[in-house]
């Protein structure tokens, strides 16, 4: 089968690639540039292990093909943060404990990255709607919720402390 | 799990769909969020060698609001419905179901249009516009043609949709009265296990004006006409919502699946209508 040339930015870089029209962005993600950050968990759009931000917004890009990603901002959980400065999310789930196997993780993590940017002070009931899209086996969720919960706080208190500097 | 392989379309105005749709006849499909079409593409229930991607069509995206009349494009998302403001105000009904749809990552991709043309009886707006006595725009080779959303839907699956016809647009007036949309479901995300809405007006102790459809209770939605009759002009007490329940529950026609079986479905149904019709008459 032909290929398609596809370009689209990830992380803040560049990358063009050539693939079958079928190949879904997770597997272009993985394979093609090895951002392994998106698991691949039920492939039905389900569990939302392989949530990542397509142009502003949360989407299981195991239900997007490549080609329908072509010129779009991808970010990825690689993008967020890194093992010597991790993101608020990340520090606060590594504090609160929430994770246990970790396959969900970088799900949540940037499930969680846009609902607080969409909604920047929730409550746990609203947490827990917002990321009613990703599945997790081993919690039960109730860590998950309260990083997510201490996340929303850590960010808000950077923020202001950023604004008093600047002030 | 991988697809079988296809061509890959972007036209960028409708015409160019059309003339495509109309060149491979039903090898092709169009694809606008995908989240209803990529999983049966992957378990290969479905052969499609050509696929158009309407996301490159800005005409057939967003809201048009004028005076009393809402024409939304079949490519707007859920979430851009939710997000509306103006729409909110004058049709609150749709966010309501909206959010009872799916997940936040699908509504960021699922649209309006595919909810409604693909034909599953399971989708929450085809009974949501029954519910709205909605017209559909479709174009094809012949032209641009309205069908009404209740005539709209043959079977599970089946439409009047001609192979060669893109729905592009669905619009209806904006409800006035209570209204509510009641879904039942196992778990977020699931389809529902039954699904019902109602919006009706009552003026003088009387109903003056009243719709009621049904979700996921037979191979099509179904618009309650029965039920709609009998409440119609009356004084609403128990004993004719009592009435309404049964015709409704009546006009519906379950089948027996992993959410149930028969007798269950028609409990539930009754169960979602109550609920539909009190919180209706509530916000009446």
């Amino acid at each position: 089968m032909e290929k398609i040339n596809v370009t689209m930015t990830v992380n803040g870089k560049e990358e063009k690639l050539s693939v079958e029209p079928r190949t879904l962005l997770v597997h272009a993600l993985r394979e093609h540039l090895d951002y392994t950050g998106a698991h691949i968990g039920c492939s039905s759009s389900h569990c939302g292990a392989c949530t990542i931000d397509m142009n502003g917004k949360s989407v299981k890009s195991c239900t997007v093909f490549a080609p329908q990603a072509e010129g779009s901002e991808i970010l990825t959980v690689e993008g967020i943060g890194s093992p010597d400065k991790l993101h608020a999310i990340q520090e606060m789930f590594k504090e609160h404990h929430g994770l246990q196997c970790g396959y969900c993780t970088p799900g949540m993590i940037m499930r969680s990255y846009r609902f607080l940017q969409e909604n920047p002070n929730p409550t746990e009931e609203e947490v827990r709607f917002g990321i009613s899209g990703n599945l997790c086996r081993c919690t039960g969720y109730q860590n998950i919720v309260k990083s997510i919960m201490a996340a929303a706080d850590k960010i808000r208190d950077e923020a202001n402390v950023e604004k008093k500097e600047i002030a | 799990m991988i697809p079988s392989a296809f061509t890959f379309y972007k036209p960028d105005n409708i015409d160019k769909a059309v003339s495509l749709m109309a060149d491979f006849g039903d090898e092709a499909r169009v694809i606008a969020g995908g989240h209803s079409l990529i999983p049966v593409m992957k378990q290969r229930l479905t052969d499609i060698k050509h696929l158009i991607d309407l996301s490159g069509i800005n005409e057939i995206k967003g809201i048009e609001i004028t005076d009393n009349q809402i024409s939304i494009g079949a490519m707007t998302t859920q979430v851009e419905l939710i997000n509306n403001e103006e729409l909110f105000k004058i049709a609150p009904i749709i966010r309501e179901a909206s959010l009872q749809i799916a997940d936040p990552q699908v509504r960021n991709l699922g649209t309006i249009g595919g909810n409604v043309a693909n034909g599953d009886p399971a989708n929450d707006m085809p009974g949501l516009m029954q519910l709205l006595d909605a017209t559909y725009k479709l174009s094809g080779s012949n032209g641009v043609r309205d069908v009404k959303a209740r005539e709209f839907y043959e079977g599970a699956y089946f439409t009047v949709r001609e192979d060669d016809e893109i729905l592009i647009s669905i619009s209806f007036e904006a409800p006035s009265g209570g209204y509510a949309y009641e879904k039942q479901k196992r778990k977020i995300g699931d389809y529902a296990t039954a699904a019902a809405g109602v919006i009706l007006k009552v003026e003088n102790n009387m109903c003056s004006s009243a719709s009621i459809a049904l979700t996921n209770l037979s191979d099509t939605p179904v618009y309650c006409n029965k039920a709609v009759d009998i409440i119609l002009g009356k004084e609403i007490d128990n004993n004719i919502l009592t009435q309404v329940i049964e015709a409704c529950v009546e006009q519906s026609d379950p089948v027996a699946d992993q959410r149930g079986p028969v007798e269950f479905k028609r409990y539930v149904a009754g169960i979602v209508i109550k609920k539909a019709l009190t919180r209706a008459i509530e916000r009446t």
